[in-house]
């Protein structure tokens, strides 16, 4: 029955269904237990967390070939992300009392006078499947309020997004913030959203640029492993 | 299972009143003035079924002035079937043409001269040498034989291409009037396995021709179960003249019993009238008695209304396919054979424009998608036409393939009911309810049932156009695939046996 379950979960992320309601890509799967039930599932039948990560690892690392082979597009890559970011909630009040660290923490905000979350949504969905803990602030927030978070939830990572070019500039404003607080050399900015460019990062002094959601992860993936 | 192309909701520019007016102005010309005839079977077989026949003093070949009552065009008219087949070497491409359902598929067309190769060549900016650009540079052959086989190969590898209309004019050294049939209908048969469509250079070819398409059909009977050759011919000159040639060509075909499409191609403002209404009561006038030629040759014998209204430039005079007009005259002409329940061949897709590019590509997508909305059975002209009907170029039919796959899919009839209504109700609800208020999850399955429109294929990933660089490599790819050639057996019987096949296509 345990390895039922870790199968199932590792099935379900390669299926992309956070839930029981939703559909995968073999038919009449509405209905059948999702990676949120399983994992509840696991956790009550007294599963580790780490045997838990490792089929939510093992279900991504599937999909990352089947999207290599072109069996898989972009939207099964964020479904399974999202199933795994699913999982990965569940089991964070989990992970100090089994020894785990999470692989890092990141907090991502569309930055002051912008409304469009749609790009900072896709990386939130893509970093909690990489197995990041992420902490949505949300849209239209203003320098002050970011880098205040920042010093209150200590991430490592900040995650800066904006879709106009009147409202990219108060990226550069946020990070004076974060170097106002005393907070800048604790945390690696990355930033990203359509107007914004490698040479737009490097002027307003940010660590990293993200030109689409999977590169996002892939700059703080790299930022990671060097630090 | 046959080619389904692309079932439209047609859209009309007559109502029911003015399609009446125009059948009926259409009955008055053929009554008066009528129609000059210059053979002299056609004349007889009409003055046998109710028309007057004048003969007309010239110093040319002999003429009549025929005045065709409606009775004679009504009666040989409704003896049309309303269904026809048009089959292919593999069945699966085979198409059931129903005037009655406004079905569209795409074919090419027309007997251009020119073969138009896109080479890329790299070139230095002037005023900064180290910068080279790679660019299309457009190269002029003639049509030759092994010219109309490749593109009959790349009709076979391109999904939306479902018939195959002679390409290309075949002018190769060796080939002249009495076997040019044959090896262009063989050229075309051995290459692709889509119906295959044709003119006839010489009545006396037919018989050869036919033969031929009996032999590879597998005999008689299954040729005209399985129709893989039809023909097309212009029975018509503008305005309203019978020619002698063409009427003979279209009473023999007649009595095989294969389709024939039964063509006019008036130039509004020069051989019609540059009016909407005059142009398309002229030219549904000599459609509708070419149909009743070729019904009284043969009754019931299977033809398409074969509607090429093109309108004169006013600068030069010469045809031109680029105006609106040409698919206001065509989008009526679908209407008009609709109204007779008679298979429509119309014409959409095709440029004045002399090489691929903006004024191609706006031309021809206006009447691709236009004239394919108003539902014709046998959209024409639709693979690489440019230059008017000068050119074709197998890099454009390429992007044509691709424009034609999202008018298909732009036409496609809305799904809209209470399953879909209750499904879109859940996906909004579930993710108003998630963080993230993404849709994106949803449109895995939609992908796989192949219903997302894909990414441009041809599309450049930085600040130059690569559209034409891209759609030669994917020629390049397709004919570089083993060609589908007739079996050997079959190959075989007809180098024995047809007269006029020229022996070096056996090594093709």
């Amino acid at each position: 029955m345990t390895e039922d379950i870790i199968s199932l979960i590792e099935k379900n992320v390669i299926q992309g269904r956070v839930t029981q309601e939703d559909e995968g890509l073999e038919d009449d799967m509405v209905g059948q237990p999702g990676v949120t039930e399983l994992t509840e599932k696991a956790l009550e039948e007294g599963l580790t967390a780490k045997d838990i990560i490792g089929a939510l690892t093992a279900g991504m690392d599937v999909v990352g070939k089947k999207f290599e082979a072109k069996e898989y597009f972009i939207p099964d890559m964020l479904a399974s992300a999202e199933a795994v970011g699913a999982g990965m909630e569940l089991l964070e009040p989990h992970l100090a009392s089994s020894g785990i660290e999470p692989k890092g923490k990141v907090i991502v905000a569309t930055v002051k006078g912008d409304l469009h979350d749609i790009g900072k949504n896709i990386v939130s969905i893509l970093l909690r499947g990489a197995g990041y803990i992420v902490k949505d602030l949300g849209n239209d927030i203003d320098p002050l309020t970011i880098a205040q978070a920042v010093k209150d939830e200590k991430p490592q990572f900040l995650g800066l997004s904006a879709l106009l070019t009147s409202t990219m500039l108060r990226m550069g404003e946020t990070i004076q913030a974060l170097e106002a607080n005393g907070t800048r050399s604790e945390v690696r900015v990355v930033v990203g959203g359509a107007p914004v460019s490698e040479e737009f990062a490097k002027s307003i002094g940010a660590d990293g640029y993200g030109a689409d959601g999977f590169q996002a992860v892939r700059v703080v993936e790299a930022l990671s492993s060097n630090s | 299972m046959a080619r389904q192309g692309v079932l439209v909701e047609p859209y009309c520019r007559l109502n029911q009143e003015q399609i009446e007016l125009i059948h009926k102005e259409s009955m008055s010309i053929l009554m008066e003035p009528g129609i000059l005839c210059f053979n002299h079977d056609a004349m007889e077989l009409f003055t046998g079924h109710g028309a007057e026949a004048v003969r007309i003093e010239t110093e040319g070949a002999p003429c009549w002035q025929l005045k065709i009552p409606e009775k004679t065009i009504l009666d040989a008219v409704n003896s049309a079937p309303d269904t026809i087949i048009l089959g292919a070497r593999d069945k699966e491409n085979s198409l059931v043409l129903n005037a009655h359902e406004p079905r569209v598929r795409f074919a090419s067309g027309s007997e251009a001269n020119n073969w138009l190769e896109v080479d890329v060549e790299a070139f230095t900016r002037k005023r900064d040498p180290d910068v080279e650009m790679l660019v299309p540079v457009f190269r002029e052959e003639k049509g030759t034989l092994d010219r109309l086989a490749k593109a009959a190969h790349l009709s076979q590898h391109l999904e939306n291409w479902d018939s195959f209309l002679r390409t290309i004019n075949i002018q190769d050294d060796d080939i002249n009037d009495d076997n040019k049939d044959v090896n262009k209908f063989f050229a075309s048969l051995d290459n692709t396995t889509r119906h295959v469509m044709s003119g006839l250079t010489t009545v006396e070819q037919l018989a050869p021709t036919v033969k031929m398409a009996e032999i590879i059909a597998g005999g008689r009977d299954k040729l005209r179960e399985n129709p893989i050759i039809s023909f097309i011919t212009c029975v018509v000159k503008s305005p309203l003249q019978f020619v002698d040639d063409t009427s003979a060509k279209a009473i023999e075909i007649a009595k095989h019993g294969l389709p024939v499409v039964l063509s006019s191609s008036p130039q509004g403002g020069s051989t019609a009238p540059i009016k909407e209404d005059g142009m398309v009561a002229q030219i549904n006038a000599e459609i509708v008695a070419s149909i009743a030629l070729a019904q009284l040759a043969n009754k019931g014998t299977p033809v398409l209304y074969g509607s090429v209204p093109t309108r004169a430039r006013m600068d030069d005079l010469n045809e031109s396919y680029g105006f609106p007009e040409f698919n206001q005259y065509n989008i009526d002409c679908v209407q008009m054979a609709r109204y007779y329940g008679i298979p429509c061949y119309s014409s959409g897709g095709i440029s004045d424009g002399k090489v691929p590019g903006i004024q191609a590509s706006v031309e021809r997508l206006f009447s691709h998608l236009m004239v394919a909305l108003s539902g014709p059975q046998y959209l024409h002209y639709a693979f690489g036409l440019l230059d008017r009907t000068n050119t074709f170029c197998p890099v454009q039919a390429v992007l044509d393939d691709t424009h034609i796959d999202m008018i298909k899919r732009f036409a496609t009839q809305p799904n809209v009911n209470d399953a879909e209504v209750t499904e879109s109700l859940n996906q909004i609800r579930k993710v108003m309810g998630t963080s993230h208020k993404l849709y994106v999850r949803y449109a895995r399955s939609k992908i796989r049932a192949g219903e997302i429109s894909p990414v441009y294929p041809f599309e450049g990933k930085g600040m130059v156009d690569e559209t034409l660089m891209l759609a030669r490599e994917r020629m390049d790819s397709i004919l570089s695939l083993p060609r589908r050639h007739l079996d050997k057996e079959t190959r075989d019987r007809v180098f024995t046996e047809i007269p006029g096949i020229l022996a070096r296509l056996k090594n093709d």
